[in-house]
């Protein structure tokens, strides 16, 4: 994802004479075709997360599309408050990139984690959320969050995800995107965990069910049209995420199903414990730690239902 | 220059912001009093703005870094004619957009501030933004002393010199105190000058309430750096009862006590 990230900013700058890209001290070669062609609209705002935020408020405040990057932890709790102030308040087209969602990063430990972004973002009012799936959705939500023109936070993984895309969907901020239809269990993937989901799907495929797999990439504003419809067309209804399960996209769930008289007996959410998470190895290792790992969710699913 | 006429516009504003804490019953009011002069100059003499057309792509931009002397701005808004000196009664009421500290919403308000530490790198971008676009508008923040605590102030000090942002002004007013304390008590602030002189800016250091002075280093043409003006204020300047009263950081005053202020304004 993190290097579709580079290729896809790298490609929409051609055309769009406003973007202006600012990095926290990282992506030091990706970014160089950029720097190549676009010498004044790069700049390495330093290991300096509040500035750079503040960077981007002025120059969307100015006519510019800023977008600030950098691991996820340091481009959203670390800043949390220029986010909000400076970006969300006069509700600015800023997209702030943040790398390394989740667990990609979980053998550099707990404060390279990012359990709880999804959390602090879509608590702030104008913001919107997007956790593409794979690498072609990054290239499709950086191009969407250009013409939205407001605040937007994209996390992404890191390099190396698998495309789940054959060919490239149909991509609208705040609609999920069905990559198959089924009517007893509906795996919602949200973010780099949409591979995941997918594996579950193909395990309750072989053990005849009928499952259903959405890429819920836009999670504040959430597909209410899209939510509403599996509620009412499926038995069960499963959310993955690689964040916690405190204020994460099957938090944002529940709060829409309690407004809308929806069964929310029919949702499971697979997410993290409240938790930090220490000496959990890899990212593969970490999540089979706290119990994302398709066998268990699986089992979970089939067994483990009390409807 | 017409220092009289500017002295005269400082102390109708001191007026304005004096009855303003009064009736809204607010705070912050000593702040708002010391950066009056700053305020003055920069509106009657520096900044590029149409009133009419406060939005214009090429106005020079000023953003009140020190948001809780947001009745300061909103008096200095009203004289330039950006908003209505008829909403000024409306200053900390409901349904009013003049909150006590300022919100974006306002003509004329630039950023959204109230927490400190915030102006300084929104200015940097506005600033980097004219260089991106060839424009040559310039960009003018006032912090407060006390503001020099957060560490996004450094931060965007050093991303201004690297770049060499000389269409920034910052402006500190160093009024000596903060909401609990001196500043230099609080923190160790002094060096202030050489603080900002080893971070790489062009520094001048002024009195904050000489009007000469100030017109002088508010229009200096740029010099490759960016560049910072230390203006040194009195806390409550203008009222001989709030000057350098630290109380005055929250207290609120009076019906008899605005209308002693009015009086040594020589505004009644």
């Amino acid at each position: 994802m993190r290097n579709a990230f580079a290729k896809a900013v790298t490609d929409l700058a051609q055309g769009n004479s406003h973007l202006v890209l600012l990095a926290g001290d990282i992506g030091n070669r990706m970014f160089d075709t950029f720097k190549d062609k676009y010498p004044t609209r790069f700049y390495n705002c330093g290991v300096a997360e509040a500035g750079m935020t503040g960077i981007a408020a002025g120059l969307a405040a100015s006519g510019l599309l800023p977008i600030t990057y950098t691991i996820t932890p340091f481009n959203t709790l670390r800043c949390l408050e220029q986010i909000r102030d400076d970006v969300c308040y006069p509700d600015l087209p800023v997209i702030l990139v943040g790398t390394g969602g989740g667990l990609s990063y979980a053998n550099l430990g707990a404060t390279h984690h990012s359990m709880d972004d999804i959390a602090a973002m879509r608590i702030l009012p104008n913001m919107h959320v997007i956790c593409p799936g794979d690498p072609v959705e990054v290239k499709l939500a950086v191009e969407a969050a250009l013409n939205l023109k407001r605040p937007t936070y994209i996390r992404i993984g890191k390099k190396g995800e698998p495309i789940v895309h054959t060919q490239t969907p149909s991509f609208q901020i705040g609609k999920g995107i069905v990559l198959r239809e089924g009517t007893d269990i509906a795996l919602i993937g949200v973010g780099n965990v949409l591979p995941l989901a997918q594996e579950c799907a193909n395990l309750l495929m072989d053990k005849g069910f009928s499952a259903g797999l959405i890429s819920l990439h836009t999670v504040k504003p959430l597909d209410h049209d899209l939510l509403l419809d599996l509620f009412t067309r499926y038995n069960r209804i499963a959310v993955v995420e690689e964040h916690g399960l405190a204020g994460g996209a099957g938090s944002a769930i529940l709060e829409w199903g309690c407004t809308q008289g929806v069964d929310l007996r029919k949702l499971r959410c697979f997410a993290g414990p409240d938790r930090f998470l220490s000496a959990c190895g890899d990212q593969m290792e970490a999540r089979t730690t706290i119990g994302l790992d398709s066998a268990k969710i699986v089992q979970s699913l089939v067994h483990g239902w009390n409807s | 220059m017409t220092s009289l006429k500017t002295s005269e516009v400082a102390a109708k504003l001191r007026a304005n912001i004096v009855q303003m804490s009064h009736q809204a019953k607010a705070a912050h009011l000593a702040s708002a009093l010391s950066c009056v002069d700053i305020l003055t100059i920069l509106y009657s003499q520096v900044l590029s703005i149409d009133p009419n057309d406060p939005k214009h792509p090429d106005r020079d931009r000023f953003i009140l870094s020190k948001g809780h002397a947001a009745a300061a701005l909103y008096a200095t808004l009203a004289w330039k004619g950006i908003i209505s000196p008829d909403e000024l009664v409306t200053y900390g009421q409901q349904h009013s957009l003049l909150e006590e500290h300022p919100s974006p919403k306002l003509p004329g308000v630039e950023a959204a501030t109230g927490s400190l530490g915030h102006g300084l790198p929104i200015a940097n971008g506005m600033t980097l933004a004219a260089r991106i676009q060839n424009q040559s508008y310039r960009v003018f923040v006032l912090m407060s002393d006390g503001e020099c605590n957060e560490g996004s102030v450094w931060e965007a000090a050093m991303f201004a010199a690297r770049h060499k942002l000389d269409g920034l002004t910052a402006i500190v007013d160093f009024n000596k105190w903060q909401a609990t304390g001196r500043s230099q008590e609080v923190l160790q602030l002094d060096p202030l000058s050489d603080k900002w002189r080893s971070f790489g800016w062009s520094v001048t250091e002024l009195d904050g309430h000489d009007h000469e002075q100030l017109l002088a280093a508010l229009t200096r043409s740029p010099n490759g750096l960016p560049h910072v003006i230390i203006a040194h204020t009195v806390k409550g300047k203008g009222i001989s009862f709030m000057e350098d009263d630290n109380n005055w950081h929250y207290r609120v005053p009076t019906q008899q006590e605005v209308l002693n202020a009015h009086v040594e304004l020589g505004v009644v």
